[in-house]
């Protein structure tokens, strides 16, 4: 460019391009988005009976006989479950499926007719909060209340026993269904032998 | 000529708007960035209507392969780094010789006495996925005299003695992951009596 004069100033074009910017911080946004996790992973709390306090099977069996309930867990993400006293397993034993089964007769149905004064509460407190504020107060209440009602004389104590044969899925299934139907007295135990000789009687397959 | 003069159009396009954006966007997702953990070891968790968030930090998780191989890790390389000098000193010998590379680990589990091989070695997730015996931290097999050693136990305790009583347990487990592992690992929990831990799960809507 030739200079035709020392006093004409040249007209400076003020504008920034923004283009290069925008394109690198599209570049970063997508990766922070590729690399991060919103959702945090759900949990669920289990207090499992110390050694110290374990139930011996008289105290075990002091649960009343018509609040008893215990399910059995096996491979084939099969399940059976009696109610009573473990002597009358034998002629109580009946399988179900997890969740509501085909016609309504899955475990969850089980435990809701099985559970229901204290299930029925449990909806009634649920409508009660629904048109409250909620706040931190509400929730705490509600929670109070809610173990109030499960904790409740009357409600069923279930017995979980899951064979070496289930896998962790039936295990979080089953302790879903509890929390679902508003069972608040339950307890993981071991899969013993007699378990085990009632299930072969109805053709449950074990590894040994 | 100025009947056909044509305006001349600018065809520059004010970014400064879009960077403002873009700005914002990057700085929301800076901010909310928890990166996904490098976990050599793919788990597939369960889904559960549980929606109890799991605590953010001083968190020791068990790791459960489909194959029933324990792993450990912990969420910060503080914790991991206590947690090796504590194994060190429980242990009266040296457990872990190189306690800087430790802390970086994501995850570990091998036996006690492969584990600084493992570390020097090339191909650490390879050897964490494979089906040798020196994959995955023995956790006994819960029976009264098994000769298997329990150093899932030694592990745990020492991470209670080095990140104090508010440390959070959490187990996470594949879905197809046999009971039977799981029970081997809740044994050795409770044998040293770690009775409240969490399980991890997906969220799941109820099917009501």
């Amino acid at each position: 460019m030739t200079k035709t004069g020392a006093s004409k100033q040249k007209k400076m074009n003020a504008r920034v391009d923004f283009t290069p910017m925008v394109d690198m911080i599209m570049l970063l946004v997508t990766f922070f988005m590729l690399c991060t996790t919103l959702l945090k992973p759900q949990t669920m709390e289990i207090a499992m009976p110390s050694d110290k306090e374990d139930l011996k099977d008289e105290e075990r069996n002091q649960a009343k006989a018509s609040e008893a309930m215990t399910i059995l867990l096996t491979g084939g993400d099969r399940l059976f479950y009696f109610e009573g006293k473990t002597e009358n397993a034998r002629e109580n034993l009946k399988e179900t499926q997890y969740g509501k089964g085909g016609n309504g007769d899955g475990i969850r149905n089980v435990l809701r007719a099985k559970n229901h004064v204290a299930y029925k509460k449990i909806l009634d407190l649920k409508k009660e909060f629904e048109t409250r504020d909620i706040n931190e107060n509400s929730k705490k209440e509600y929670k109070e209340r809610l173990d109030e009602i499960k904790s409740e004389k009357g409600t069923p104590t279930v017995i979980i026993k899951a064979a070496d044969e289930a896998t962790y899925r039936n295990l979080i299934d089953i302790l879903d269904e509890m929390s679902l139907c508003g069972v608040g007295k339950y307890v993981i135990d071991k899969f013993s032998e007699s378990d085990k000789e009632l299930l072969k009687e109805k053709g449950v397959k074990f590894e040994q | 000529m100025g009947r056909f003069k044509v305006t001349k159009q600018d065809t520059f396009i004010d970014m400064t708007p879009m960077s403002d954006v873009m700005v914002l966007l990057l700085t929301f997702f800076m901010l909310t960035a928890t990166f996904v953990k490098d976990e050599p070891v793919k788990v597939n968790t369960p889904g559960s209507v549980s929606e109890i968030k799991i605590p953010a930090s001083n968190l020791l998780t068990i790791f459960v392969s489909p194959k029933g191989k324990v792993y450990l890790s912990m969420d910060s390389p503080q914790g991991m780094r206590n947690l090796a000098e504590q194994v060190n000193t429980d242990q009266e010998a040296t457990v872990i010789s190189d306690i800087e590379t430790f802390s970086k680990l994501p995850m570990f589990g091998t036996p006690m006495n492969v584990i600084n091989a493992w570390m020097k070695a090339e191909n650490k997730n390879d050897l964490l996925n494979s089906n040798s015996p020196e994959a995955g931290i023995p956790c006994g097999s819960g029976e009264e005299g098994s000769l298997e050693k329990d150093e899932l136990k030694v592990w745990v305790t020492a991470a209670r003695e080095a990140c104090g009583e508010n440390m959070r347990i959490a187990i996470k487990a594949d879905h197809r992951t046999p009971y039977k592992t799981i029970k081997n690992v809740m044994n050795s929990l409770r044998s040293i009596h770690e009775n409240r831990y969490n399980l991890i799960t997906s969220l799941k809507g109820a099917d009501d």
